[in-house]
This record gives structure tokens, sequence and C-alpha cells, in this order.
């Protein structure tokens, strides 16, 4: 038994890993989902906790919970800092505004080279990833984010999200709010990045560009965001999908954009929806 | 010198407005961001290129067949998804995924029939000779393109200023349901306006195509993030903001390249962006209406 | 309580408040009234920050409110109802009116992350009064309901109830029985008496005039974005501005409820 783990783990930990590190992406952009925005600025976040990160650990032999909390500071004191002036902008005005905000960062990232490595990223960050790095942050993420929802902090998100005006005329502070959800989702994917940096020795600038924000949305809409399972559920699938099905590799990214089109059209509450759930289970 | 930067800057800025006309106008009519509007510009690009090589036909002819070939991509767009979004009355944000969805679809469909490098229009096909004029040198080839764009721009003008059909547009555009209950063919019109604007996206993706000499399946991409930077700076659903702002923005990115260095051209567009929201979160000629549903 | 002075507001061109002043006093039910489009709605979204008025100034309780944030707003004690309703629809009722107490709930950080009794405790209190108050407009039974499977006129009794749940000094409703049948009004009329009982003070706008002229003890009159009367309901009923800034309407149970013989 133990020796058929071992072989599974030999093959498949980073697998494993990456679906924790997934989840957490998915996750990070499920925070600002909740309360109505879209802002698909999380890749970048990604993008700069892994390498504030890696440098850190490379350069200035941080020890790795130091360098954890460095790779969710930093994405969060951007967040901060472009949340104010951004996130007066609505709805799509917000999204593409966060779009354009990826793009800044990568091309930040491939003319910083004598620190960054520009286009050729970053080789050799020392694999300090563990399991249970990975399984800790991601329990603790989900046990935070599950008491927010929980208290009055996610029912102003909810309420932000369906109605701006009727909530801050509630006494909720709709931008302080945003702010918060902005803040904590970079924190989050940082933190992803951080973890999946010390796990593949490498990485480079294309991997936190407009395809991995398509791929992170992509795992929440699938998943859907009726609840915290949702985005995991999501992460799952995606990241699965070109393992099991080995020919679907190349076209990973055509069945990102294929999975978002259908989901839209015909799924839009997500895979993951307790209430249609429990309406075919009632029937059965 | 800069007036002949000035000048080389009309030629990229024609085609930035064209793009960013294209998407403007679905923004204003439609009411939908329409992010697969980089993949139309690439579908033109390679349309033409393919009239070029497999049916040897001339440059505006094939040019044309772009024009045709986007524009029927972008009409189905309409048709098969941003359609059926409309019946369910869905939340602005859906479409717009959806047609995140659907240009990275299409770039990866080229990606897997074209493959990945580089291509280019064959260079006899190109206009040749080089002009000299007020002190300036300008190619054949700038020409036809700043040309090209201004007929097009000038058509598209009109047409929405001065015609009946324009005024159907603009009424559609300031409330839908208005505009059905005047009796207007508010889907009929979605469809042209949807054809017509993935039309100009084309020509614009072979107007690059012809001008930076290379075609490759992501090429949509750098110059849809720089469109959505554009129509941001023009404010959104301004068909006149979008041509200014994407004038300015070729001109932007010449000039950087000139005096500052090739490396952060295409940083210029988006680092224009965030300094003109975080003075006017509605760009530099929106206007505080919402659209009313 | 609440006082206007000299409230101007436009848009564009057009000058939709023109010099508009008037008074709430406290513990009572005020009115406004006047024909569609006289800007009552406006007078409302500059009391809540929605809007800035271009001139003049609002003061509540001796506070200056122009340009504070709604949120700030709502916490100094003002809330309001919405003429075209906005519940949280994807809400059950019982949240609905809990997200009303949020400035109220104030667990630390520790207890909420930790599920602390204090939290806990906050939490069972605010459900409680969420149903007292949801009582008070007789929504009770439907506590777990969606906002969205409501009726018209529940979904107006509950943006009362959220409303409430926010601890307001002053209440500002917008058309509240707009869409009620008679019996319902009725009702709503009598709970709108308890509510001012109980020491809120009411400042309404309403288009149904027996409503109105039974419930309010003061009445101002907008038109064209003017206040042309204000006094008691008796003075209103016979003033001739009045009356001819209402006569015209088709509406015969307006004229006749004003007093205008047929």
């Amino acid at each position: 038994m133990l020796e058929a783990f071992d072989t599974f783990w030999s093959i498949y930990s980073n697998l494993v890993l990456t679906l924790g590190t997934s989840s957490l992406l998915a996750l990070s952009i499920y925070l600002t989902l909740s309360c109505g925005m879209l802002a698909m600025a999380n890749a970048a976040f990604m993008g700069i906790g892994a390498y504030t990160s890696a440098l850190l650990t490379m350069q200035a032999g941080w020890p790795y919970p130091a360098v954890l909390l460095a790779g969710a500071a930093a994405p969060a004191a951007v967040a901060y800092l472009i949340g104010k002036p951004t996130l007066r902008l609505s709805g799509v005005y917000l999204a593409m505004a966060t779009l354009a905000f990826g793009e800044v960062v990568r091309i930040a990232i491939l003319n910083t080279e004598a620190w960054t490595g520009g286009a050729l990223g970053l080789n050799g960050i020392p694999a300090e990833t563990q399991p249970w790095h990975v399984a800790l942050v991601l329990l603790l993420v989900v046990a935070v984010l599950e008491r927010l929802r929980r208290s009055r902090t996610g029912r102003a998100f909810e309420a932000i999200k369906e109605d701006e005006t009727a909530a801050g005329l509630m006494g909720i502070d709709v931008a302080a709010h945003k702010l918060a959800a902005f803040v904590m989702g970079a924190a989050i994917a940082g933190l992803a990045g951080t973890l999946n940096a010390h796990l593949t020795f490498f990485i480079g600038p294309n991997e936190f560009g407009f395809d991995r924000g398509v791929e992170i949305l992509t795992m929440t809409i699938l998943g859907g965001i009726q609840g915290l399972m949702g985005p995991v559920v999501g992460a799952f699938i995606v990241t699965l999908l070109p393992e099991v099905l080995r020919g679907l590799q190349d076209w990973r990214l055509m069945a990102n954009g294929v999975i978002l089109v259908l989901m839209v059209l015909f799924l839009p509450r997500g895979l993951w929806d307790p209430a249609r759930l429990r309406r075919l289970l009632g029937r059965s | 010198m800069l007036a002949q930067q000035l000048f080389n800057a009309l030629s990229l800025g024609g085609v930035y407005a064209l793009f960013a006309l294209g998407f403007t106008l679905v923004f204003g009519v439609l009411g939908v961001v329409n992010l697969s509007h980089g993949a139309v510009f690439m579908v033109g690009a390679y349309a033409a290129l393919t009239a070029v090589n497999l049916l040897h036909w001339p440059l505006w002819l094939s040019l044309a067949f772009a024009a045709g070939v986007s524009g029927l991509v972008g009409l189905l767009v309409d048709v098969l998804v941003l359609r059926p979004l409309r019946a369910r009355n869905a939340p602005h944000l859906i479409p717009m995924i959806a047609t995140i969805g659907l240009g990275i679809a299409l770039n990866s469909l080229a990606q897997g029939l074209f493959g990945a490098e580089n291509r280019r229009f064959p260079p006899e096909l190109l206009p040749q000779g080089t002009l000299h004029f007020a002190g300036l040198d300008a190619t054949a080839l700038e020409l036809g393109i700043i040309l090209l764009s201004l007929v097009l721009m000038t058509v598209l003008l009109l047409t929405l200023g001065k015609t009946q059909l324009g005024r159907a547009l603009r009424a559609i555009a300031e409330s839908p349901k208005a505009a059905l209950l005047l009796g207007i063919n508010v889907e009929g019109l979605f469809m042209l306006t949807s054809f017509a604007a993935a039309a100009l996206g084309g020509v614009a993706g072979v107007l690059i195509g012809l001008y930076s000499n290379a075609l490759f399946p992501l090429m949509g991409q750098p110059v849809l993030h720089k469109g959505i930077a554009v129509i941001i700076l023009g404010g959104m659903g301004d068909i006149r903001g979008a041509m200014l702002a994407g004038l300015f923005l070729g001109f932007a990115e010449v000039l950087s390249v000139a005096y500052i260095g090739s490396t952060m051209r295409d940083a210029v567009g988006f680092g224009l962006l965030f300094a003109v929201l975080l003075m006017r979160p509605k760009g530099l000629f929106g206007s505080t209406q919402e659209r009313k549903v | 309580m609440l006082e206007l002075q000299s409230i101007s507001r436009q848009f564009g061109g057009l000058k939709v408040l023109h010099d508009v002043s008037l008074q709430v006093p406290q513990g009572s039910i005020f009115g406004l009234i006047g024909p569609n489009g006289a800007g009552k709605t406006t007078v409302f979204n500059l009391i809540t920050g929605l809007l800035a008025p271009h001139s003049g100034s609002i003061h509540f309780g001796g506070q200056s409110l122009v340009g504070l944030p709604p949120h700030r707003i709502t916490q100094a004690g003002i809330a309001r109802t919405f003429q075209n309703i906005r519940v949280f629809k994807e809400m059950s009722l019982l949240d609905n009116v809990v997200v009303g107490m949020h400035r109220h709930m104030n667990a630390s950080w520790p207890a909420t992350l930790l599920a602390l009794p204090s939290f806990r405790e906050g939490e069972r209190r605010a459900r409680e009064r969420a149903r007292e108050l949801l009582g008070w407009v007789k929504l009770d039974h439907k506590v777990d309901d969606l906002a969205d499977k409501l009726s018209y006129g529940e979904q107006r009794k509950l943006e009362l109830a959220r409303a409430l749940a926010t601890e307001p000094k002053l209440l500002l409703l917008d058309e509240p029985v707009a869409g009620m049948n008679s019996a319902e009004k009725t009702e709503l009329m009598a709970e709108i008496v308890n509510i001012r009982n109980r020491g809120y003070t009411i400042f309404m706008i309403e288009h149904d005039m027996r409503f109105v002229m039974g419930l309010c003890d003061q009445i101002a009159v907008l038109n064209f974005g003017r206040i042309i009367a204000q006094g008691v309901p008796d003075q209103i009923r016979n003033d001739p501005q009045v009356i001819e800034a209402y006569l015209g309407r088709d509406d015969d149970e307006t004229t006749a409820a004003a007093g205008v013989p047929a």
C-alpha cells in the first residue's frame, strides 16, 4: 500500500500541489466576485508574489515562512495602492482596467531584467514548498473565508454585489469593503504564486499574463460562486482536465475558452450550485 | 526629426483608431465589451494572407475578403453567443466573459491551424516606392494605410452622423428599448453593427500585418489590450473619442520609441491609461451619462 | 430635526430644485407631495448623500450633511426606502434586515475568525431584532423566504423593516404605499403611526392623498422644483396654488381628497 502511494506521489506530487495552488487562485478571484467586482488582476498579483518571494529566497536568503509572508504582503500593498483609484470604476470599466494593469505588470517584469531575468525568467528557485505548506495555507484561507462569509462582512459583500447604492445606505462603507476584498484577493494570489514558484524551480513573465488570468476566471466561473466549494471544484477540473484527457495538453487554452463560453451560455451559476444540486438530488 | 516621427505615427495611429472604432461601435450600440475583437483582428490578417497565398488574389481584393471574413466572424459571435445572452437579460459582465472565452478559443484555433511562427505577406505584393514631399519621406505603404484609415473613418462618421441608419444606431445606443418602440429593427442593426465592427477590425489587422511585416496567432492580443486602454481613455462608447485616443496612442508609442527606447513601447498606453484614470475615471471624453436600459 | 435651507440642484441646464427650504420637526410625520417630476426623489437623494446640492445647506440635528458619503449619513441616523424597490433579491428576508444592522454589529476580528461566544451572541441578537422588525410589518411568517419571492407590497414592507434595522432617528420613505391595495395601505398607515409613536421621525413622499392627509402632521408641496406651500393638512387642502398644481390631472381621487368641489 505504502509503496503504491510512494509511486503515485513521485509521479503526481506536483499535480496534487498544483491543485492546491490553483484552488487558492480560484478563491482569490472568488473574493472579489463575491462583492460584485470582476477584477482580472490576480494573475499579475500572483506574479508579483512569485517574483518577490523568489528574489527574497535567492538573493536575500530569507527563511521560507518570512518569504511566504512577503509573497502575500507585496501584492497586497500594490493592490492597496492601485485599488483606491481603480475601484472607483464599476463593472466593465474595472475589469478592463485590471486587465490593463496585468499587462503593465507583465511588461514591467520584462523590462527589469537585472532583477527578474526579463524574458528568460528566474531559474533555480529552491524547492522549499512542502505538501503541508500548501495544505496548511489552503486550509487557513478556506477557514478565514468561511468565517468571513458568515459574518457581517460577508453579508456586506453580498449586499454590495446585489445593489451598491442600497448597501451604502445601510451604513456599509462600500469603498472600504471593495478595497478590502481586492487587497485580500491579491494577498491570496500572492501566496499561491509564492508556493508555486518554490515548487516549479522556474518562473517566467508569460506565466502571469492574460492566459493565466483567463484560466483563473474559468475555474471560478466553472465552479460557481455560490460558496467556497465552487471555486475549488472549478480549480480541480481545470487543472486535471489536461491530465485526464492527454491529447488536450496542447489545446488547454482553447479548452478554457470553450468552457467559458459554454458555462456562460448554459450554466451561468457554475457547476457547484447547492440549490440546483438539492433539487436534482431531491428528485432521485 | 520630429515631423517625420509624427508622420510615421499617423499610420500606426490610424490603425489603432480603426481598431478602437470597431470596439467602441460594439460597446456603444450593443452595450457589450467584446474582448474577441482582438481575435477578429487576427482573423482578418490571416484571411488576407490565405487569399494572397492560396488564391493568388491581388492585395485590394484580399483586403475586401478579409473584411468579409472577419465581419462574418463578428456576426456569428453576435448571433450565436451575444443574442442568447441578451434574451436572458444577462448582467453586463457575462457577455464580456463569454467574449474572453471566444477570443481565446479563436486564437488557439489559429495557432493550431497556422502554427505559431511568424508569417509575412509576400514582399512583392506591398506597394512600392517612396514619396518625398515637404521634407518628409513617406513610403507608399504608409500612405496607403493612412488613406484607407481616413476614408473608412470618414465613411463611418458620416454614416453615423448624417444618415437615417446612423440615427437609428444612435437611438439604440441611447436606449434599445426606446428604439424598439420607435419601430427600429434593433436585432437586425445589432447584427449589422457586429459585422461592420468586426470587418473594421479585420481590415486593421491586415494593415498592421503589412505595416509590421509579421503575422502570428496572438497578434490581436497586444492590440486588444491597447484598444482597451484607448477606449477607456477616449471615453467608452464615444466614437470620436476612440478615434482621437487611437491616434494619440499611435503618436505616443512612436515618440516613445524614438526618444525613450523601444522596450517600454507597449507600456506607454497603459501608463497613460492609469494616469488618466486617476484624474478622470470616465476617460478624457467620457460623459457621465449611463446607458438607459 | 432636519433642516434644508435654500437647496438648489440642476442636471445639465435643467434646474431641478429651486431654493427649496423646509424643516422636519422631531417626532413628526412630515409629507412631501407634488406632481410627478416635481423633484421629490431628488430631495431624498440630496439628503442621503447620493447627490450634492449646488447651493444651500442640509442640517440634521445641527450637523451638516453636505459632502458626507451615504454610509456616514446613515450612521448619523437617517434611513431610507426607495421608490423603485431595492431589496436584496437573492437574500432571505432575515438577511436583508440583518444587513441593515451592519454598523451595530461590532464583533472583534478574533471573535469573528474564531467564532467566539461574543460573536455568536451578536449574531443571535441581530437575528432576534430582525425578526422583531419583520413582525412590526407583519412579515415574520416569511422570515427565511428569498426576498425575490415576495409580492410588490410585501417588498415595500421589507424595505421598511430593513431601514428600521439601521436604528435611524429619521426615516425617509419614498412612496411607501405605491402599488399596494386598500387593505394593505390601511395596515401600513397604522404601522407608520406605531413607528412614530416608538420615537422615530418620519419624512415621506407620497402620491396617495388620502394617505398623506390622514397621516401627516405637516405637508410641503413641491411643484417644478419649488416649494409652493407648507403647513398642516387643512391649509394645504385649501391652498389655491396647490389646487392649481394638481388640476389638469385626471386623478379624480386626488382632487376630491384635496377638497376641491367636483
